[in-house]
């Protein structure tokens, strides 16, 4: 016994050595790049880092400047309609392919492909189907609607929801694939019951099914609301945040400022207002599922 | 011994498809309805895949008509060549190959250096004791949702004082402290469903900390490393952020150089060109899932499901 006490010793240092790539990773990038962005939130800084610490003041700058105001009424709007458009559709994809419908394969392949697609891809296709003069627009023109106006990527007021429809486009087909996968995890002899009791289907989805897929609900919000926050490669894509600023949203706002604009100090507030957003974000969910486990293992 | 490990392995199976036993033959309005529901939406989702590709094919002449849904009427594959060997950004105007090479370049190292470590420190963390591990670990979960650009100044700092700043070393470590969360969930989640005793056997045959690793472990995970090349080519190929910040002008990735081709360039609009190059950039992605099936969407959901 004694003889091996050296040998597990050593095995369980190389266990350690092996580990210490992550751990740098944790404590260097994780967690010090954040509280050193932080740090450059409290300071004077334009296109170096300074020392100083001028308190609260890039975070009052930040919210009197109107391009920041603007994302973030953007993120809101976007976030809002991205996630329920989402939802909704996903879920009707996911509850008609989960009617035994012919070519269920095919179908669901071709819902879910524009998820394999960049977000570059994305907004490129969308802008140049949305570009008034030669897209959509000038299509329906020439069918014989000479009347036919659809200039939202060009519009002050409609830019947004032209972003909302591209990414709805590209992320509805991952939910469609997430609820099918908890659709096909609830017991079919429920709805034979229902069936027997003359309950219809309508009813057996709102009352029986919805309830039931509420984990898979919950994996689709974290995943699309991740997505919300980052939104940035499909702006620049689509609208460079423009017209005007009319579509500028704040990864964008923060980009901006740190590289070509010369304004380290607002940039670091702004993202530490972005990081406090996803912890509110994530704290919730994170607590909601841990009392959930701590249930399962009571019970 | 190969038996052993084949009965144990965790299954990697995509959801129970269920067997269709109550299938209608006949046709009732209702269906017809549903079917085309699903035949609409079908068309929604393919609608942006088909305008790129037609309007790829077509004559600058024709695109100028304004007839976006219209079939080309005189098919040139020009723009295709164009698109691959002579698209300008700036002033350089060799094609978005020069992109797609360094998106190879920077994918290929990313790709293994991610895996190699999400795996050993899911074994690590599955199988042995180190003090701390857990409390790690539970940050590098919290890591994997913290937005880019809370990271992306200090870190550029960093690489620009250690000369990584610009380079590919810069890009590949960057991609695999980035894809380090996600990594390590997906194989820590897949060596908790091997049981215990296989591991204590192991060590009762004398296998140490590396040994057992490289000559057990791995073997028994292609599986998940399938799944896990499949998410990490599919999400490196993909991103734009990243390899617009940290790869250097000499290494932009694909997405990096499709943007700049499509929305810097001065003069006429090439739009044939444009939808050439976007499909290109799409090609490799797009491949990958419609090889992969269902195990693409296995990777999208692990760091969601079980985290």
């Amino acid at each position: 016994m004694a003889s091996s006490q050296p040998a597990r010793k050593k095995r369980a240092a190389a266990a350690q050595l092996a580990l210490l790539p992550m751990a740098i990773t944790v404590l260097g990038v994780y967690i010090g790049t954040v509280l050193w962005s932080v740090r450059i939130s409290f300071s004077s800084s334009k296109i170096f880092p300074k020392n100083d610490f001028v308190g609260f003041s890039q975070y009052e700058r930040l919210f009197a400047t109107e391009r920041w105001t603007v994302s973030l009424h953007n993120i809101a709007i976007f976030g809002v309609l991205f996630i329920l458009a989402c939802m909704v559709l996903g879920f009707f994809l996911a509850v008609f392919l989960d009617q035994h419908v012919r070519g269920e394969n095919v179908l669901r392949t071709i819902f879910l492909y524009p998820y394999a697609m960049s977000f570059v891809a994305t907004g490129l296709v969308w802008q140049w189907m949305l570009n008034p003069g030669l897209g959509i627009q000038a299509a329906v023109r020439n069918l014989g609607f000479p009347e036919f106006q659809f200039d939202w990527i060009v519009n002050q007021d409609k830019v947004i929801y032209t972003l909302v429809v591209a990414a709805v486009w590209q992320a509805s087909g991952l939910v469609m694939a997430v609820l099918l996968a908890g659709l096909r995890g609830i017991d079919e002899s429920l709805w034979n019951a229902a069936r027997i009791d003359g309950v219809p289907r309508w009813r057996y989805y709102l009352s029986v099914v919805l309830p039931q897929l509420g984990p898979a609900f919950g994996t689709s919000f974290v995943l699309l609301a991740v997505g919300v926050v980052k939104v940035y490669d499909v702006v620049v894509a689509m609208t460079l945040g423009g017209p005007g600023n009319a579509s500028e949203v704040p990864a964008k706002f923060i980009m901006d400022n740190l590289f070509t604009r010369a304004n380290v100090g607002l940039a670091s507030a702004a993202s530490t207002v972005m990081l406090l957003t996803v912890l509110a974000l994530l704290v919730p969910w994170w607590y909601a599922r841990s009392v959930q486990s701590r249930k399962l293992v009571h019970s | 011994m190969s038996a052993v490990v084949e009965r144990i392995t965790p299954p990697v199976t995509a959801p129970v498809q269920r067997k269709a036993v109550h299938r209608k033959s006949h046709f009732t309005p209702a269906r017809l309805g549903l079917y085309a529901l699903l035949v609409s939406s079908a068309a929604f989702f393919l609608l942006p895949l088909y305008v790129m590709l037609i309007t790829s094919v077509k004559p600058m002449e024709e695109i100028h008509l304004g007839r976006l849904f219209a079939l080309p009427s005189s098919l040139t594959f020009e723009p295709w060549v164009q698109a691959w060997s002579a698209a300008c950004t700036g002033l350089e105007c060799r094609g978005i190959q020069v992109g797609f090479w360094n998106s190879v370049w920077i994918v290929v190292p990313s790709t293994i250096a991610s895996i190699f470590f999400g795996a050993l420190n899911g074994y690590a963390l599955s199988f042995w004791r180190v003090r701390g591990a857990g409390w790690l670990f539970g940050v590098l979960m919290f890591g994997a949702f913290v937005p880019y650009q809370v990271m992306i100044y200090p870190l550029v700092r960093t690489l620009a004082t250690v000369n990584l700043f610009g380079t590919l070393g810069g890009i590949v470590f960057i991609h695999t402290v980035f894809g380090m969360p996600v990594m390590t969930l997906l194989f820590r989640n897949y060596y908790a469903g091997v049981p215990i005793e296989l591991f204590k056997a192991a060590r009762i045959d004398g296998g140490g900390f590396w040994r057992i690793f490289f000559q057990l472990m791995l073997p028994m995970s292609l599986p998940i490393i399938a799944v896990a090349v499949i998410m990490q080519v599919t999400n490196i190929w993909n991103d734009f952020l990243l390899g617009l910040v940290f790869a250097g002008r000499d290494n932009l990735p694909m997405t990096v150089q499709l943007n700049n081709v499509i929305n810097t360039t001065t003069g006429e609009r090439l739009y044939n060109v444009n939808m050439a190059a976007t499909v290109l950039t799409s090609l490799l992605p797009l491949a990958v899932y419609l090889i992969s099936g269902r195990w693409f969407l296995r990777g999208i959901t692990a760091g969601a499901v079980k985290g």
